[in-house]
């Protein structure tokens, strides 16, 4: 059978741009293709021991986010009510609110919580499940050394880090190379 | 009701996308072949993403049963 390798680039360091790596190649790889995710620039936060959990979802300069509660919350009497009725004004946080300090906080608490009841993965548990289905992990070299980012911040389970070149060989060695970038 | 028999059932109810997949591809790994493994699911996304798995890796799809909010699929180990 024709060999099929498929590169997932991460170069996003959001708790939101983490998970669409993360779930094309556990997937991809459960699918039997021979996956990797090379981590560059922001995307190395991702498998950073501490920067990890401090994943955070930004309200600003993202238009597109929804003022979403979890059901948890809405189902909470007053509280409730006055977050059915935000959802009702605004179709999302207004660009404005997300410079109010702690908001990006709240926001990213808000997601975790969403996330979590509709039992959606964390990012840690996608990671191993990713580790588990033969996922390779590149770290990249040139961002981690731009960023000071030693091979022990990172969590283990890593492949050696690796340059562009290194890279690119790799996803066209194979008879069907993939290259999605995130 | 299905028609068929299951030697294993894994239940993902709650769960969502990517986990039912993956617990399915590590639960047939327990299995032998020409065994079936029942999957239980909530996630209506599952209800093209098992058939996608299954033709990619070629399990069969023996069967699909949909009841209540939950997806029902029979998976015969290749």
């Amino acid at each position: 059978m024709a060999s099929e390798r498929l590169a997932i680039i991460a170069t996003k360091g959001t708790l939101d741009w983490a998970y669409p790596p993360l779930i094309l190649a556990s997937t991809a790889a459960s699918l039997g293709v021979e996956t990797a995710i090379f981590f560059t620039f922001y995307g190395l936060n991702i498998i950073h021991k501490q920067k990890m959990k401090q994943l955070k979802v930004a309200p600003v300069g993202n238009p597109g986010m929804p003022m979403a509660f979890p059901p948890s919350v809405k189902k909470t009497p007053v509280a409730g009510q006055l977050a059915g009725l935000m959802e009702a004004i605004f179709p999302g946080p207004p660009q404005l609110m997300g410079v109010i300090p702690g908001m990006t906080d709240f926001m990213t608490a808000m997601m975790k919580k969403m996330m979590k009841e509709n039992g959606v993965a964390t990012v840690e548990e996608l990671l191993e499940l990713c580790k588990d289905a033969g996922v390779k992990l590149i770290p990249c070299q040139m961002t981690m050394e731009l960023f000071g980012y030693k091979y022990e911040d990172l969590i283990d389970g890593l492949e050696p880090p690796g340059g562009a070149a290194t890279f690119i060989n790799y996803v066209l060695e194979a008879d069907k190379p993939m290259i999605i970038f995130v | 009701m299905a028609s068929v028999t299951a030697d294993k059932t894994l239940d993902t109810s709650g769960l969502n996308c990517p986990l039912p997949v993956l617990k399915t591809k590590k639960a047939l790994e327990e299995l032998q072949s020409g065994q079936i493994l029942e999957v239980i699911s909530t996630d209506p996304g599952s209800k093209a993403d098992i058939p996608a798995f299954c033709q990619r890796t070629g399990h069969e799809l023996v069967e699909t049963v949909e009841e209540g909010g939950k997806y029902i699929f029979y998976i015969k180990k290749k």
